[in-house]
């Protein structure tokens, strides 16, 4: 049995004794994944035999992807989407709004020009703005999925949130580039 | 059988005994042995008492091998075949050493062997006086001393040891690690990273909470790992570093300074390692002295008389330090963290005693690191404790350790680019999946090579292993679902399976480690060190068998006794037949067959272990709430 078809419980949400909703109390959330990994985790069966520890690893793996899903807000959407049997078709689906669209782009440009000019206070100034509004993207996302119910409406968000992780990595990457 | 221990843990399934466990710091420069005695880790002493082993192995023509001082004592007559910071060439190719000229030994590329890498990489090797060796066979000298200085003080053999790794470590060095700590007769009950068994040390020490930043510089390694401390959980946040920048560069600057200084270029290796030696004492004084002097005189009769003051050598190194902050910024960022939030700063590593380097980790976080437990010892220490909670001698109070993967696992794709399918700073243990079709009618076979690291083109990555799939079922083009599964364990060590999707046929994997050493390699070398009491280790082996198979005998009848009501009736049955054949096969006394045996009960047991553990998880989340569910600190 293989790690990636093994499943301990229905759904993640359950796992951690929580409601499936975007919102999730992140305190909640942590304490009950330290519990469980508690439990499962292979340093508490590093003494005993072969098959425990393999299986001990295959638990907690999942704990560790359940908790990795839920903590991070587009997993959890994507996760949450596709329960209700929405695909948010990060891959194939290409139409955005041409007003997000340039304004992505006018992004990228400004973070290249900040890597080029090695100014991380302008980098530091993109990357904080990248952040709010990633928040407010978030916020609104919450109210799509949660009040609204409105799950395909929220995969367009959640192709939005996914510009701005690809955004928030090339931010990383500068960084990068100018620490070298 | 363990699921019965979580299950039910006020219920031992067998008589409480301490079991003998240690905690190995395998050091570039320095390795030392620690065990938890009465409660409190401790350094264990060689006979003179002396805790730190010097990492260095000399080899005779004769044979003979000393390690140790011993060894250390040879250094000056016999450079070429004695061996220092081997740790520098654990899991590393030829390519990886860069500038031989400026070591003093025979290196060998390392013939491909059948099972490996066509592409001619591999581990580098050393040609000794007492033939070709690999660095884990050297490092293995290094872990045996050990094991058996920690036998005689502990007065037994050892149930397992925790053996560290720098948390910067790649697959292969960590696989190269295991491997050594294999042929040196150690059960490895986990690879543990140096920072975070530093960390351990610490936090318990203090009972620490908030979030703290380990700086290790070690010999010739370079960590930085950003944890958070709370309520006995250690859980790390990212990790970062270099695995080829430590100590061991500061005194290469201050070699580079003499040569310039004297203006010599090619030197014999007698004299490379003399003033290599002479750097290191210039480097250690430095640390209480604002100056110091540099005499030797060379085999050709030139003579050496330099002064070395601190600014200077401040100047020299001043590149060298910047090269560790980088990797702080960048683990900083990955944890979603700034300085401010950094509570403490836990300096580690005998490297740390530099002033310069202790004045720039203040400066970059703008408090004075902590320095009060021993920067050479600490990270044996907390190995140690570790050891004793995975022996099971803890009892109820333990903490959870959380740890991450340093480097992104993932494939070559077209085009020579690596695509990400385990990023870094993941938890482990993790495991990805990743599908993957056929591109021309028939095709039964497929090629992988599996990377790791974080630039974009494969070159730039550091090759793991290239994995063969055969036996796929031909099928038209696009057709065939092969799914390929990365799993990465608790050891940070990456396993590799695949599966057609369609028909549900196992693919044959073939692996061909570019810088590990193939299963054949182990058998062969663990053949060859006969002179290490070989049959020593096969009874050790067997007694070792027995005892697994009455305990698993004890625990299963144990759990079925508890728990038979989740079992139908065919199942129970099932179970009771392997646990006769079992019992007959310890009769017998024919190990190969204890062996199987007790692999068919295990299998025979796994959905009954898995339905217990399902019970236990239930019962420990239902009628709570969640949020009371804390882990005791």
């Amino acid at each position: 049995m293989s790690a990636a078809d093994f499943d301990l419980s229905e759904n993640y949400f359950q796992l951690f004794g929580l409601t499936p909703s975007f919102e999730v109390d992140a305190a909640r959330l942590e304490s009950a994944f330290r519990a469980l990994q508690g439990q499962v985790h292979p340093d508490k069966s590093a003494h005993l035999s072969d098959a425990d520890q393999r299986l001990a690893m295959q638990r907690s793996t999942l704990v560790n992807e359940a908790y990795q899903t839920l903590k991070h807000p587009i997993r959890r959407a994507r996760y949450l989407l596709s329960q209700h049997g929405v695909d948010t078709q990060e891959e194939t689906n290409t139409v955005m709004p041409v007003d997000f669209l340039i304004e992505q782009m006018e992004w990228r440009e400004a973070v290249a020009d900040a890597a080029r000019s090695r100014d991380a206070a302008a980098l530091e100034e993109l990357d904080a703005r990248m952040k709010t509004d990633t928040r407010e993207l978030e916020r609104q996302l919450a109210v799509k999925i949660d009040a609204a119910r409105d799950y395909v409406a929220a995969a367009d968000m959640v192709r939005k949130l996914r510009f701005m992780e690809k955004l928030a990595e090339e931010i990383d990457s500068a960084y990068d580039e100018i620490d070298r | 059988m363990a699921l019965l221990q979580i299950s039910e843990p006020g219920l031992s399934t067998a008589p409480h005994q301490h079991r003998l466990a240690v905690g190995i710091d395998l050091g570039t420069t320095n390795s030392l042995v620690a065990t938890v005695r009465n409660g409190i880790s401790i350094v264990l002493g060689d006979e003179h008492g002396r805790a730190m082993l010097p990492s260095v192995v000399h080899y005779s023509s004769d044979g003979s091998i000393e390690v140790g001082e011993s060894a250390q004592a040879l250094l000056g007559d016999d450079p070429v075949n004695t061996i220092v910071s081997v740790k520098r060439f654990m899991g590393r190719g030829l390519a990886d050493v860069g500038d031989t000229g400026r070591l003093p030994y025979r290196f060998v590329e390392r013939v491909p062997s059948s099972e490996q890498s066509a592409s001619g990489h591999g581990m580098v090797q050393l040609r000794t006086a007492a033939g070709i060796k690999s660095p884990v066979e050297v490092s293995a000298e290094i872990l045996r001393v050990l094991r058996l200085r920690a036998e005689a003080s502990l007065g037994g053999e050892l149930v397992g040891a925790v053996i560290t790794v720098p948390a910067y470590f790649d697959d292969a060095q960590r696989q190269a690690t295991k491997d050594a700590a294999k042929l040196a007769g150690l059960n490895v009950l986990r690879l543990l990273n140096e920072p975070t068994a530093a960390a351990i040390a610490y936090g318990l020490d203090n009972a620490s909470e908030g979030v703290y930043a380990v700086y290790d510089l070690g010999g010739g390694t370079f960590d930085i790992s950003i944890l958070r401390l709370s309520r006995g959980v250690f859980e790390v946040l990212s990790a970062n570093g270099d695995s080829a920048l430590g100590g061991d560069d500061f005194d290469q600057r201050i070699h580079c300074w003499l040569l310039e200084k004297n203006n010599l270029s090619a030197l014999a290796p007698h004299d490379t390692r003399l003033l290599l030696t002479l750097a290191r004492t210039a480097k250690e004084q430095l640390t209480e002295h604002s100056q110091t002097r540099i005499t030797a005189l060379l085999s050709s009769g030139e003579l050496i008389d330099n002064v070395l003051t601190q600014d200077e050598f401040q100047s020299l190194s001043q590149n060298l330090i910047q090269r560790t902050l980088q990797p702080l910024r960048r683990a900083l960022r990955d944890a979603k963290l700034t300085v401010a939030d950094v509570k403490g700063v836990v300096m580690v590593g005998g490297a740390t005693r530099m002033p310069q380097v202790q004045l720039a980790v203040g400066d970059f976080f703008g408090q004075t690191p902590l320095t009060n437990l021993d920067p050479d010892k600490v990270v044996a220490l907390g190995a140690a404790i570790q050891a004793n909670l995975l022996a099971g001698n803890q009892g109820g109070d333990d903490w959870l350790l959380l740890d991450v993967i340093p480097l992104s696992l993932g494939l070559e794709t077209m085009g020579g680019l690596a695509e990400k399918i385990i990023p870094r700073n993941s938890t482990i243990p993790t495991a990805r999946a990743q599908e993957f079709t056929t591109y021309k009618d028939g095709q039964t076979a497929m090629s992988l090579h599996v990377v790791q690291g974080e630039r974009e083109l494969v070159s730039d990555c550091r090759s793991l292993a290239k994995f063969e799939l055969r036996g796929i079922p031909a099928m038209v083009a696009g057709s065939a679902r092969i799914r390929v599964t990365f799993q990465v364990d608790a050891d940070g060590l990456l396993n590799v399976a695949a599966r057609e999707m369609g028909s549900g046929i196992e693919a044959a994997i073939v692996v061909k480690p570019s810088y590990g050493l193939s299963d054949a390699d182990i058998t062969r070398m663990l053949q060859e060190s006969s002179q290490h009491a070989q049959d020593d280790m096969q009874a050790r082996a067997q007694r070792e068998q027995e005892t697994e198979a009455h305990q698993l005998l004890e625990v299963v009848q144990h759990a079925v006794e508890q728990d038979g009501q989740l079992l139908d009736q065919a199942q129970r049955a099932h179970i009771e037949s392997k646990m006769v054949l079992l019992r007959e096969a310890l009769q017998s006394k024919n190990q190969p067959l204890i062996k199987r045996s007790i692999a068919a009960l295990n299998e025979a047991t796994v959905s009954f272990a898995q339905a217990r553990m399902d019970k236990s998880v239930t019962q420990a989340l239902s009628g709570k709430n969640i949020s009371d569910l804390e882990i005791k600190s």
